[in-house]
């Protein structure tokens, strides 16, 4: 019994476990939510959450904070729905410089030792002034090719699940079992030893900027594929949603111990929580908290294990 | 004068200096006194918000609060609904407004100690729970504040916002109370070295409930007064003072890395912040070149007062 339930094991299955229990709930309530076009419907939004979450999950591996990615995200959606459509090249251009700025942005925290809470917080801004002077009313338009991915209806298995599936399934490959991804995660863990060993601390953080960059980027355009027209706030509460996610997807704060399927699953849990409160007719006024309560109870029951584990 | 080029809040007051000199330069000298009766009235709010953000940083790495918004809020519209524009309740609105300062304090202090978890996540999660309950408490909440706490936040004299002679008085006071007292020199000693500040008797676990519970009463007071001086509470209220607590911080010299901090920049900071959006907008930027200008203004001055080697 004692191995059977181990800590660790226990650890590792709260974030599905408290997704399939929120499932079970909303299925119970609405039993007309378990069907293609329901799950369709619910999950939608989760693909950009996830790819947020998974982009603040990369800096979250070196130690860091990223309070601008929902600012990010929203100028990536603008770039999207207005240059990408007028003049791709351009808009390809400036999505580039996009991810280029994070890694700089990343070498600047590293090399001047900054703090990544006030640096990103300062670059939101800048992400959302770029974002109004592209576009400053809501409007502009979704590319077709991905208007045309975002509603795809493959059969049996819908879209959001596959393509939530495939963004926990190659992250997972890339960060856990490729040798290069074991040093970026130990560039949070124990940078010193990364350091020793003969790797550039400096390229690693580089690196996981550079990548949360892309996954931002890619959630902008996954946004705007939904909802085909951008807005420079779309995204606005992205930041706070991809720091709570990753939290409950078993994502440690410091310490380069992350999960990235957790991560996509703590997105899904979180966007699932809205309809779960929509089912029991509670207020929207009341969802925010929700997802801090949940955040609460996730981490006080991880705190049990974790009291349970050093006894 | 080398011990005066020494103070690190120096610089905050001569950025504000130069920004008001070159709006003024502009305008031909015209409303330069205006724009600096407006610059104090306004950085009040972000001193008030950047003292307790102060203290909190002084902590050292990962402490910060980011509850402040949630609370300004919900202490803006707890107090602007129980007064319902009643001047005889103005000290029962005020005492609600600590109220609500004190239960977040206690919550942020709570969720970091018993669930273990850094600051950061704690006062997260605690600000949605937080935000949540003013936006349902303050759904169609149009109460006008109690006239005499409305002319209380804009009566001036000579000039000068009477509420800035105010918080200037309050901040003289809370740079004494960080220097001169056993509390405020054991903020800075847990900065600097948390080991060490506790294995020198220094009860770490009261000084930070107590500072976290400090950093919510003053984002309270915030709100109060805000909702004074606005005409009322309303739910985006506390929405810029995130930036806007730890920008005046950093600006005004404090070290993000815990231990080394300062009052005086604050009140050069705050100043700094609103008069170089004011110097944008009479140079006739556009809001996406202001916004641009801001972030990059904070993370420049950051870049140059540099990441002090945080003490492992």
């Amino acid at each position: 019994m004692a191995t059977l339930v181990s800590p660790r094991i226990l650890r590792s299955v709260l974030p599905a476990a408290s997704l399939a229990l929120l499932m079970l709930a909303i299925f119970w309530l609405q039993p007309r939510a378990a069907s293609y076009m329901g799950l369709n419907l619910m999950l939608g939004l989760a693909i950009p959450i996830a790819l947020a979450t998974i982009a603040q999950m990369f800096i979250l591996t070196v130690n860091d904070l990223d309070l601008s990615i929902g600012a990010y995200v929203g100028f990536c959606a603008c770039i999207a729905g207005t240059l990408l459509v007028d003049a791709p090249v351009y808009g390809v251009l400036a999505l580039a410089g996009g991810v280029l700025a994070y890694a700089l942005l990343g070498a600047l925290i590293h090399v001047r030792n900054l703090p990544s809470i006030v640096v990103t917080l300062g670059m939101s801004f800048v992400w959302l002034g770029a974002a109004v002077l592209i576009l400053p009313r809501p409007g502009g338009s979704s590319p077709g090719w991905i208007r045309w991915l975002m509603t795809l209806r493959p059969e049996y298995v819908p879209f959001p699940i596959l393509a939530a599936t495939a963004i926990a399934a190659v992250v997972h490959l890339g960060l856990m079992r490729t040798s290069y991804g074991a040093v970026l995660r130990g560039a949070g863990g124990n940078p010193r030893a990364i350091e020793r060993a003969g790797w550039s601390l400096l390229k690693a953080k580089m690196t996981m900027y550079a990548f949360a960059g892309i996954f931002g980027m890619l959630a902008g355009l996954a946004l705007i594929g939904l909802t085909t027209s951008a807005d420079a706030n779309i995204a606005a509460r992205y930041t706070l949603l991809s720091i709570a996610g990753v939290i409950l997807g078993g994502g440690e704060f410091v310490g380069g111990r992350v999960s990235p399927t957790g991560a996509v699953i703590g997105a899904i849990t979180l966007t699932l929580a809205g309809s779960f409160l929509t089912f029991l007719q509670i207020p929207p006024d009341w969802q925010i908290g929700a997802t801090g309560a949940i955040l609460i109870i996730v981490l006080a029951l991880r705190a049990l294990i974790n009291r349970a584990e050093e006894r | 004068m080398a011990r005066l080029l020494d103070k690190p809040w120096l610089w905050a007051f001569v950025g504000a200096f130069v920004v008001w000199i070159a709006t003024a330069l502009f305008t031909g000298g015209m409303g330069a006194g205006e724009v600096l009766t407006a610059a104090f009235t306004f950085a009040v709010f972000f001193v008030i918000v950047g003292i307790g953000q102060m203290f909190v940083i002084t902590l050292g790495p990962g402490n910060v609060d980011l509850s402040v918004p949630a609370t300004i809020t919900l202490a803006g519209a707890v107090s602007t609904k129980l007064m319902d524009t009643a001047d005889s309740m103005i000290l029962i609105g005020f005492l609600a407004a600590m109220g609500v300062g004190l239960g977040v304090g206690v919550l942020n202090y709570g969720l970091i100690r018993l669930l273990r978890i850094p600051p950061i996540i704690a006062t997260l999660s605690a600000a949605f729970i937080i935000q949540s309950t003013a936006i349902a408490y303050g759904r169609g909440l149009r109460i006008k504040p109690p006239e005499m706490l409305a002319d209380f936040t804009t009566t001036r004299i000579a000039g000068m916002p009477v509420l800035a002679i105010c918080v200037i008085v309050l901040a003289g006071v809370m740079a004494v109370v960080l220097n001169r007292t056993i509390y405020g020199r054991s903020v800075i000693a847990i900065g600097q070295n948390r080991r060490a500040a506790r294995l020198a008797g220094i009860s770490v676990e009261w000084t930070r409930f107590a500072t976290y519970t400090m950093c919510a009463l003053f984002a309270s007071l915030c709100g109060y007064l805000l909702s004074g001086f606005s005409g009322g509470a309303s739910l985006g209220m506390g929405e810029e003072y995130l930036l806007a607590s730890i920008a005046v911080v950093v600006i005004g010299g404090t070290s993000v890395a815990g231990g080394f901090s300062n009052v005086p920049g604050l009140w050069g900071a705050a100043l700094f912040m609103f008069l170089l959006v004011t110097m944008l907008n009479t140079f006739g930027a556009a809001a996406g070149v202001r916004l641009i200008m801001t972030g990059l203004i904070i993370i420049t001055v950051i870049v140059l007062a540099g990441g002090r080697k945080a003490p492992r």
